[in-house]
């Protein structure tokens, strides 16, 4: 049973199981869920369908599974994904022939830089002034609808310039393209925080920042560059959104994102108190997520009533990481040690 | 946590808020015609009573040192409630008055237990709260319902004359909440053990105050509060629907923080957050009587302040608690190294 011991103390196991479980059910109970099809050399298929709607997603738990990390919040994701998307909508512009106002390239970097700058504004409240980050990026969720809003002049802009699809509907080796820029950014977080010290540092300040900053390590820009991290994923995720329907709502883009992008993390592994993260466990959260709406949605559940159900998940991840619930739990069955 | 003087530097914040509220109104009245009017003043009252009565409840709950993000969520679900019960089950308002509010309460309760008796995050409970209660409203419809009810005509239609001007009854709901909460946080032992927490939670506890009960009745009144401004809120539009309210917490919140409440804790008035709202609807108004700004700036406007008085907040701990402690980062650590 030593194997079993420590497969089941691997932090991405009951991240894996919950998926397999997921899924398992689908099979049963969701008809032609597991069915392929190849059209013009790409891959459809339901499976196939939540690595395409789940990108946003996952590509905000990058950034948002560092912040987490820190001991920090970034409610404002969902917010930061509109004012992205309202950029690059503009920039592109709605010509009918699909004329780019400017460069695609161009207006893709400008949606960036912006959400960038947002990330840094957050970072600079939370790192430089202090404020709880709570109510720190509450003030980007609220007010970055707002920018939204009036980037696109309160209207929904609808793009015609066709290369700009590639990100969202594009396929590459039959794949989704999108799930390359997921991979992509992925593996470049992964290798810059696990190949340096980086991420050390940044689960220590997590951990403990008094501790943190004894052993010389720079707290508050360590935390600041975090949340601009945060922001750029924020943003590439909103060109995905984006360029996935073609349009940009500056109210509805992005909408409830930090829930689901919040619960992608915590499902991974990675705890709401700061500490050790885990990037790859936060894709498996997000994959986990994403196969709930999808299994909501085949119910013919309206997209949202499926609220509800993530919110009540969310309540009871909470549960199962508290020390208090655990004990009960515990106390329960009459065990005294946990392996989750 | 009395002052001696009521113009202690603990009250400052506030003084700017009230000060800041004439210099904008004072503004409007300079720049536009017909803006300086007794009606126009108590049409703040009028457009924003749930909002005053919404902040009452947020304005306990930040004293104590958490927060509620479900707030507008809860309002849009007592409006769906309320509406969907009086159009379509026909219920008589007198039963449908308490159900609603029960039904805020219990859903802050709920909450409340969640946070205080296994230790998590108020925002993340609440957050998950805001999602909860808006998906509870599409479950009950998805469309809008209007509310036909004779009653509740009455209460939107009828109006109490103040000179030339008038009031509606809503107000006189938000002045009874509002007074209330004032009554309830400076001579009930309810009030003073929300302060005393906010203070420092584990003094409290060791003063042998009720701790675990008064926050959990934090947020089952700030439930409370939020399904009765949901209730004034469906006097004011006559319908229910799903989307109402939405971003209101970042309202709620904004007007305690204008009003003086440290987000930390521990400091803060009823009178600061009605300013508070005050400010917020005279922002609302300037944009309305300027004409050409879009709507959506009063957001705008809203975050930047409560940025500002963030900062100042800030400003004003750092200054304070330098001379006590090195490390006035954040909140839980400020907490862990008292305790």
């Amino acid at each position: 049973m030593a194997w079993w011991k420590s497969l089941t103390r691997k932090k991405i196991f009951w991240p894996l199981i919950a998926l397999g479980v997921l899924m398992l059910f689908n099979l049963f109970f969701t008809p032609n869920f597991f069915r392929f099809e190849i059209k013009e050399g790409h891959l459809y298929g339901n499976v196939i369908d939540i690595l395409k709607n789940g990108a946003p997603i996952m590509l905000l738990a990058v950034g948002l599974t560092l912040v987490i990390a820190t001991k920090g919040i970034d409610i404002s994701v969902g917010s930061i994904v509109a004012i992205s998307a309202g950029v690059v909508a503009m920039l592109i512009g709605g010509d009918l022939h699909g004329v780019p106002k400017y460069p695609i390239p161009y207006a893709m970097a400008a949606a960036l830089v912006v959400s960038v700058m947002c990330g840094m504004w957050n970072g600079m409240l939370v790192a430089r002034i202090g404020m709880q980050p709570v109510i720190a990026t509450l003030i980007l969720l609220v007010a970055g609808r707002g920018i939204a809003m009036v980037t696109t002049n309160a209207m929904i802009v609808w793009l015609y310039a066709k290369p700009f699809a590639l990100l969202g509907q594009g396929y590459l080796l039959g794949l989704p393209f999108s799930i390359f820029i997921v991979a992509g950014l992925v593996l470049m977080t992964v290798i810059i925080t696990r190949r340096t010290a980086l991420g050390l540092f940044i689960e220590s300040v997590g951990i403990n920042p008094t501790a943190a900053r004894f052993t010389g390590i720079n707290a508050k820009n360590l935390i600041f560059w975090v949340y601009t991290f945060c922001g750029f994923c924020a943003g590439v995720s909103g060109l995905v959104v984006c360029s996935t329907v073609m349009s940009a709502d500056g109210n509805n883009a992005g909408v409830g994102y930090e829930m689901d992008a919040i619960l992608a993390v915590v499902l991974g592994g990675t705890s709401m108190n700061g500490g050790k993260f885990y990037l790859v466990g936060s894709m498996v959260g997000a994959l986990i997520v994403q196969t709930l709406t999808t299994t909501i949605y085949a119910f013919g559940v309206p997209p949202e009533i499926a609220q509800v159900v993530k919110a009540l998940v969310v309540w009871i991840v909470s549960l199962l990481q508290s020390k208090t619930f655990r004990s009960m739990f515990l106390g329960m069955f009459g065990k005294k040690e946990l392996s989750v | 946590m009395k002052t001696k003087s009521i113009f202690s530097s603990r009250n400052l914040p506030m003084y700017v808020t009230i000060c800041l509220f004439f210099l904008m109104f004072g503004l409007g009245a300079v720049s536009f015609k017909g803006f300086f009017s007794l009606q126009n003043f108590l049409n703040l009252f009028i457009d924003n009573a749930y909002l005053i009565i919404i902040g009452v409840g947020m304005t306990f709950v930040i004293i104590s040192g958490g927060i509620d993000l479900s707030v507008g969520s809860v309002l849009a679900l007592s409006t769906m409630l309320a509406s969907s019960l009086l159009e379509k089950s026909h219920m008589d308002p007198i039963l449908v008055i308490p159900i609603v509010l029960l039904v805020g309460i219990s859903l802050g309760l709920f909450m409340g237990f969640l946070i205080q008796k296994f230790d998590l995050p108020p925002f993340i409970i609440t957050l998950a709260g805001l999602y909860l209660a808006r998906g509870l409203c599409y479950v009950i419809s998805l469309d809008t319902i209007g509310i036909t009810n004779a009653f509740w005509q009455k209460a939107a239609q009828s109006q109490i004359n103040i000179g030339d001007s008038f009031i509606s009854p809503s107000v006189v709901i938000a002045l009874v909440v509002f007074f209330g909460g004032i009554f309830i946080s400076r001579n009930t032992k309810f009030g003073r053990t929300v302060f005393a927490i906010g203070g420092n939670e584990q003094s409290a506890l060791l003063m042998g105050l009720p701790v675990a009960r008064t926050k959990i009745w934090l947020y089952g009144f700030s439930g409370f509060c939020s399904s009765l401004a949901g209730i004034v809120f469906t006097f004011y539009t006559q319908s229910g629907y799903a989307l109402n309210g939405k971003g209101m917490e970042m309202d709620a919140i904004a007007a305690v923080v204008i009003g003086g409440t440290l987000l930390t804790g521990g400091v803060g008035s009823m009178v600061g957050t009605l300013f508070g709202v005050f400010i917020f609807g005279t922002i609302q108004l300037l944009i309305a009587f300027q004409g050409t700004l879009n709507s959506w700036w009063t957001r705008i406007a809203i975050g930047f302040l409560v940025f500002v008085f963030c900062f100042l907040q800030r400003v004003f701990e750092t200054r304070k608690v330098a001379k006590e402690a090195p490390e006035p980062s954040a909140k839980a650590g400020a907490k862990a190294a008292e305790a």
